[in-house]
């Protein structure tokens, strides 16, 4: 008992030092994160100061200038999109057919292949699904050459169709996570749905794949992003420069002497905008997505 | 709190190349701003960075933190899965703030810890935009080839001097090696990383 009083009256005389100790430590941690916005924003921030400069400004200044202040020609934009020799505006658009076109072949091809995993009863249906699984085994760069070269033979090299096709015939790691997911929808919709005389595929369509969407939503995201950002294949598989995709046109055409720096960084934040975009709308889906849709079921 | 945690992230969301030629000028040895910074420091000769053997890992390395949000984002959801009541056992056993983060934080965070070093291993050995981008291409693997990985060769290799069949026993070699890490590292997985049902 006594303890207890010496020690609450200790805790009261300490109470000042132990508010200010607190908030010096609060001031500490928001010093720290401070800092570490500045080292995220200011490069970025740069870029931007650099692409809103005129062709006869410098681009790199001492000291450097880290958010625009006295330059501000947007026209640097247009030109970079327009530039007849290297028009980004035309591999913008590349990119963003195969981000469409890549974002709807997964959403359908997975959530199809996803729905009788996750619901049907059929033969075999446990050893298919490992065989499903089992693929996400084999490494990446393995398949790297003698998928290469099939799509070579099958004449395919030059076209898009090596960068959207497998899209279309599905992914383990998606099908894996959609059915996670709708193996946590209550299978009494699907038995009400069938005392209706719904058929499976109406099933499908109008119970099962409009409950689906918040995990369509993080596939489709991570397939955006993918597509967006991806530069191997494009590597790879184009040769012409007029379906380059914007992550290709930009490793490529940095390299071009006298290439016009605030044209390269116009091009640049075109290039990392619509991922940006993307980030800010859909956030919470896509920090801790996976974990989010991941763990029912 | 959430808008750093949007602004730590925002470098993840973005793609390899543009970040690689962002960051290609902030190395430039005497024009950019990172050289910039080091001058008024007072750093007499500052690194050249790419275009130096020495400094042009570390260079990518630096580049590398730049997008460290990713990682972040995983520490966060572990710390948020350690129970609260642990804390306060702790407490109410004399424990400071540095004892509950050494025998609390850090064992229940240790899976987490094991997890990021698993897959950042495998983000490692793949490395090959970022690289390719940063020396430019042509001189395959930079100053005194620092910076030739193996994807970069691989690719080299494979599509341009046209051996597929060495470039696929190379992806083949690159995977046992791989593997081979990974089973190391899961050997001192015990040694390491604490699991509560134990």
């Amino acid at each position: 008992m006594a303890r207890v009083v010496v020690r609450s009256g200790r805790a009261r005389r300490g109470g000042r030092w132990a508010l200010a100790r607190r908030l010096a430590g609060k001031a500490l941690v928001y010093l720290l994160l401070l800092g570490l916005s500045l080292f995220i924003l200011m490069p970025i921030g740069w870029m931007l100061t650099a692409a809103l400069k005129p062709d006869t400004a410098p681009i790199f200044t001492f000291p450097p200038e880290w958010f625009p202040t006295k330059h501000w020609r947007w026209q640097t934009f247009a030109d970079a999109l327009l530039d007849p020799a290297q028009p980004f505006i035309r591999y913008a658009a590349n990119s963003m057919l195969l981000v469409a076109l890549n974002v709807f072949g997964a959403v359908l091809s997975n959530s199809l292949v996803a729905y009788p995993f996750a619901r049907l009863r059929f033969r075999d249906k446990e050893a298919l699904f490992t065989v499903v699984i089992g693929t996400m085994l084999l490494p990446g760069p393995v398949l790297l050459i003698p998928q290469f070269l099939i799509f070579y033979r099958l004449g395919w090299y030059g076209t898009y169709l090596p960068m959207v096709v497998p899209s279309y015939t599905g992914a383990a790691f998606f099908i894996f996570l959609l059915r996670q997911y709708m193996r946590s929808i209550p299978i009494d919709l699907d038995e009400a749905a069938r005392i209706d005389g719904a058929s499976y595929w109406v099933t499908f369509w109008r119970i099962i794949l409009p409950l689906t969407a918040p995990a369509l939503t993080v596939v489709a995201l991570y397939v955006f992003l993918g597509t967006w950002n991806d530069f191997f294949e494009a590597l790879i598989y184009l040769d012409d420069q007029r379906k380059f995709t914007i992550a290709l046109a930009l490793a490529t055409f940095i390299r071009r002497v006298g290439a016009r720096w605030n044209e390269m960084m116009a091009a640049n934040l075109v290039a990392i905008l619509p991922a940006l975009v993307l980030y800010f709308s859909a956030q919470n889906k896509l920090i801790g997505g996976i974990a989010s849709v991941g763990i029912k079921g | 709190m959430h808008l750093f945690r949007t602004i730590l992230y925002i470098p993840t969301v973005l793609s390899g190349v543009a970040v690689a030629i962002l960051w290609l000028n902030l190395f430039n040895p005497d024009l950019g701003a990172i050289n910039y910074f080091l001058f008024k420091l007072g750093v007499e000769n500052p690194p050249y960075w790419l275009q130096s053997p020495r400094w042009a890992m570390p260079a990518m390395v630096i580049m590398g933190l730049w997008g460290m949000g990713g990682n972040a984002i995983i520490y966060l959801a572990g710390l948020q899965n350690i129970p609260p009541h642990l804390y306060e056992a702790a407490s109410l056993d004399g424990a400071g703030t540095w004892q509950r983060f050494r025998y609390v934080t850090l064992p229940l965070l240790s899976p987490t810890m094991f997890f990021l070093v698993i897959t950042g291993a495998i983000g490692a050995f793949q490395q090959f935009g970022v690289p390719f981008v940063l020396t430019g291409g042509s001189n395959l693997g930079g100053p005194a080839n620092a910076l030739l990985f193996y994807m970069v060769y691989l690719y080299h290799v494979g599509f341009v001097r046209g051996l597929m069949g060495y470039a696929t026993a190379l992806a083949w070699v690159l995977t046992l090696v791989g593997l081979a890490t990974v089973y190391v590292l899961f050997r001192f997985e015990s040694l390491l990383v604490f699991y509560e049902q134990r």
